[in-house]
Formats: structure tokens, sequence, C-alpha cells
């Protein structure tokens, strides 16, 4: 057998999931000096992960990281296998036998919970599915949003929950040449939210949304940013972590609350969303639906960027129709495959996965799954080149000696399991057909929604 | 929007911006570091991972460096792209506690 690696002998590599972190995956394997096939298996037909239903409708510019994953896309050594779940429709021993090596960067698809009494009751949502939701994620198209009452509470401060505030405070006008869902589009329309809450657990100097975001609510149309003068007030150890030079990005944050506290309400606006600090979410109470949240006043303790918030027993009553949670995204184990329970993430050292503390050969990870839901898309780029060297570095180990055929193992396997798969080139009709559909209403593209529809493009 | 390398990349050229770039759009000389206008996303990834805050975008940028808008878009797409962190530039370090940092 001649060296793993050269022309009569590529390697053979599955990766599992196609957002950001798979097809940097991919790029770093190709940038690299061996001779390698790809294959990236995706779940649903459409690619790109949270490039395509994450980011914000409103944030076109940043899904034009889609425009380089298109350019690795045409490397005739790159393979998408669509519409088919690893752990179900294939196993990953049948991927460890078609190739020599799995790279799973699967993300983090479900949310924390917050653990709280209540959490359950109707009007009580994740953010996530949200988020799905009007982005035209096929596992979401379905869920039911009421807007009909006047105040919705975002819990948490992060860029997800920014994103949800921004959607809930927007108007149609503000939203209706982006390509947001024509579903949620119709829903939002009809919205009579007034009141977005968007409640942190620590201070305004410990925000984690970036300058940029937070500049965005300025600039609504029928929506006022505001924040409580009283707020505004540091304690000593947050006033210290804002001195220092190297927290400019917290600064910012902090000077933009600032003027938002300052600002005299636009009284032609129909909006308000209260951006409130120091509160954690105790109790959700209703009827058969949701009706008021119980919030605790925190206090934060602990030296300068060590501070952490504890609840004071003092709490405080907020009436509410609709809630989203936003405090962070969890893994799903994958069958077949090592899993930390309690991270939400699958156990590994610098990208190679681990089983109880011994590398799985053939076996690593990269992105969201790899380390948790932190960083932002280039964060996966660094990654996902951690985890290829590695791969790189094993390269004697994955031959095993067995024939491997890559691909057409996969497809033998599908095909006899008449599972319908999808290839990047009928990816590419699907999506030629979502712009065109998108043309006449002035959007960058109207999503297909549900898995059939797309399917039904290459019949 | 754009995002732009500003005066403090000179003579550093650290390029801890360039790990978390998505697409690639850092260019360089034998000085600094240029974003192209047409390729960056405005993600703002790149600009906490300055070491010397040399990164601004949109209507954070500094008045006194606003000529550097029409320098990175004329320097950036001649130059070669810089995909991957390099050696900072000898006295990195030096010009780095200069500045303040």
């Amino acid at each position: 057998m001649t060296t793993l690696g050269t022309e009569d002998n590529p390697l053979l590599v599955a990766i599992v999931g196609s957002g950001p972190s798979g097809f940097y995956a991919a790029e770093a394997l190709f940038k690299s000096e061996i001779n390698v096939k790809v294959d990236i298996i995706e779940r649903l037909p459409s690619p790109y992960g949270l490039v395509r239903s994450g980011v914000a409708p409103d944030h076109q510019k940043l899904k034009q990281a889609i425009k380089l994953y298109e350019k690795i896309a045409t490397s005739e050594d790159f393979n998408l296998i669509s519409n088919v779940t690893v752990g179900t429709d294939i196993s990953v021993d049948e991927l460890c036998a078609s190739h020599h090596a799995v790279i799973f960067t699967c993300g983090a698809e479900t949310d924390r919970r917050l653990g709280i009494p209540g959490e359950d009751l109707r009007g009580s949502h994740t953010a996530t599915e949200f988020v799905g939701w009007y982005n035209g994620h096929p596992d979401y198209r379905d869920r039911e949003y009421d807007l009909s009452h006047d105040v919705a509470v975002i819990i948490g401060q992060g860029n997800v929950a920014a994103d949800v505030s921004r959607i809930l405070s927007k108007t149609v006008d503000e939203l209706k040449h982006t390509d947001i869902a024509q579903h949620a589009l119709d829903v939002l329309a009809e919205s009579k939210i007034k009141e977005i809450h968007v409640i942190g657990r620590r201070g305004p100097a410990q925000a984690k949304l970036t300058p940029k975001e937070l500049r965005e609510f300025a600039e609504l149309a029928d929506c006022n940013p505001m924040v409580l003068e009283q707020d505004m007030l540091l304690n000593p150890e947050s006033a210290k972590e804002l001195e220092e030079k190297t927290n400019i990005g917290c600064k910012k944050i902090y000077d933009m609350f600032c003027d938002f506290s300052k600002l005299e309400p636009d009284s032609s606006k129909s909006r308000s969303c209260f951006f409130s600090f120091l509160l954690g979410p105790k109790e959700l109470i209703g009827n058969d639906r949701l009706e008021k949240v119980i919030l605790e006043k925190n206090k934060l303790s602990g030296e300068p960027f060590k501070q952490s918030a504890r609840g004071t027993g003092e709490t405080i009553e907020l009436e509410a129709g609709i809630l989203f949670r936003s405090i962070g995204y969890r893994g799903v184990a994958i069958p077949g495959v090592p899993f930390h329970e309690s991270w939400g993430t699958i156990p590994n050292e610098s990208g190679r996965v681990t089983n109880d503390d011994t590398v799985v050969t053939g076996l690593y990870t990269s992105g969201w799954i790899k380390r948790g839901p932190s960083g932002i898309i280039g964060t996966n780029r660094a990654c996902s080149v951690e985890t290829v060297n590695c791969l790189l570095e094993d390269i004697e180990k994955l031959d095993d000696g067995t024939s491997k055929t890559g691909a057409a193992a996969i497809y033998a396997i599908l095909d006899s399991k008449n599972i319908e798969h999808i290839n990047y080139e009928q990816w590419k009709n699907i999506d030629a057909k979502e712009v065109e559909r998108g043309e006449p209403k002035g959007k960058p593209r109207e999503k297909f929604t549900y898995v059939d529809e797309m399917l039904a493009i290459n019949k | 929007m754009t995002t732009i390398v500003t005066e403090n990349c000179k003579n550093c050229r650290f390029t801890d911006c360039v790990t978390v770039c998505p697409v690639a759009c850092f260019h360089y000389d034998d000085e600094m570091l240029y974003i192209d206008p047409d390729t960056c996303i405005d993600c703002s990834a790149c600009i906490p991972e300055c070491p010397v805050q040399a990164i601004f975008e949109g209507d954070d940028i500094p008045e006194d460096q606003e000529n550097w808008i029409e320098i990175n878009a004329e320097k950036a797409p001649d130059l070669p792209v810089c995909e991957e962190q390099m050696e900072p530039l000898p006295g990195a370090e030096e010009r780095k506690a200069e500045l303040g940092f």
C-alpha cells in the first residue's frame, strides 16, 4: 500500500456538519500538502449551519462568509452529502469504515435551561428556536409565537439576546428586504409588543454583546433604547474593570448604555427596549400561560474581571406575555461518539476526540461541539486549523490497512436504505430557486422552510 | 461600514487578528496589515484581538485616523493575503510598550 495522503492513496475525511467549522476544516485540509478528499455530511438539505439559520436576517453582510464556503466547495476534492443524519441514517462506525478520519463539527444545537419553576409554561421559549423560526430553519418552521401581549422579556445579554430583542423591536419595513422567512414576517407584522426587557445577571460593565450590536438599538425606526440612570452606578470593582486600557470594548458598551440612560425618549416611537442589569430569573408565573416573571436582584462579588452575580433575596415582578431564554447553547450527543454530558461538548484534546482521557484514533472535532458555544464565526477558523493540524500529525496512524472507498461507500449504504441525499450541485439549484423567489419581494432570497420543498426542486 | 487597520499596526504587525478572520481579508507589507474592504464582512471579530488597538470599525474610527480608510482600500488588493499568524516585526514589543499597551 502506498503512503496515505498521496495521489494513489488519498486521505479520505468525513466531516459531520456543514457550518463554519466544517468548512474551515475542509479549507485547512485542502491547504495542506497532502492529497485529500473531503465529504461533508449535513443533516438538512441546506448547508452553512448557523451562518444560514443563526446569523440574523438583518445582518446580511455577515452572511457573506458563505462566499468563502462556496469557493471551498468548488474544489474537485470536495463533496457535500446533505439531508443525511449521522447516527440514524448512517452510523459513526460506517463512517469510520469508509473514511480514514471523521471530524465532528455539528455545533451546539440546543439551549441551556434556566432551571426555575414555570420554565415550561406556555409563552416561555428558547431564543435558539425563535432564531431558527425567523431564519426559516425547517426544525422550527411550525413553532407558534404569540406576540399579542405588550411585554416581552429576554433573559441574557449576549449577541443572540441582542438579535432576538432587535428583531422584536423592528418594524416590518425594517425587515421586509432581508431574508427573514415570510411566515415569521407575517407574525411579526401583527406584533402588539410595545416593551422589550433585556435582562442581564451582571452589570452594565459586563454585558457580553459587541459595541456594534448595541449601536443598532440607537438607530431603530420605531423603538427607543432605554436604560435607567440609577442602573449605571458601578461598584468599585466594575469601575476598575472599565479603567483597564485593554477592556475598551466593555467601556464602549458602558458609555453607550450611559448615553441611552440620558436620552429623552422620542415620543413618536411606539416601542421601547429596556436594558436592565443585576437581575436573575427566579420564577415564571401564570395559570395556563406566562403572566409574570419574578426576578431576583443580584449583587456582584469578587475581584475585578472575576466578579460573579449572587442573588440578594430581594425580588421584583414583571408582567409579561412572552419570554425568551438566551443564556447559552449546548451540544447534543451523537450515538457512537463520546460526549461530556455536563459541558454539552465532545471530550477532546486540541481536537482529538478522547474517551476517558484516551485518544480515539480517527475521530476529531471542531467548533462549538469541541470547545463550547463561545466566539463568533471567525473563531472557528483557528479552531478548525488546530484540529486539522492534529489530524495531519496523526496521518501515519490513520491507515488501518483496510481499503476505504469514501463517498462511494456512504452512497451505497444510503441507497440501500432508500435515503434521499443531496449533493452540492443540487443544493446550488435550491439556492438559485430561493434567490429567484426573493427577487419580486426585494429580498436577497426567500428560503424554503420545509425539507420536502427543498427536495422537490431536484425532482 | 468599513473596518480598517490604522497607525498603531505600523512596525508591530502582531497578526493576532488574522487567526479569527472568517474571510481572510487581511493583506500585509513589510510594515503592517491592511483590510480589503471588498472581502471584509464587518464581523468585528478582529477588533478585540489587536494588542495595540489598531483596528476600528465604522462609527468608531477616530477622526485623525480616517485617512486609513483610503489607505486600506488602496493597498490591500495588491498585497499578499495574510492567512496565518506571523512572527511580530522586530521591535514590536518595544513599540507596543511605547504605545502604552
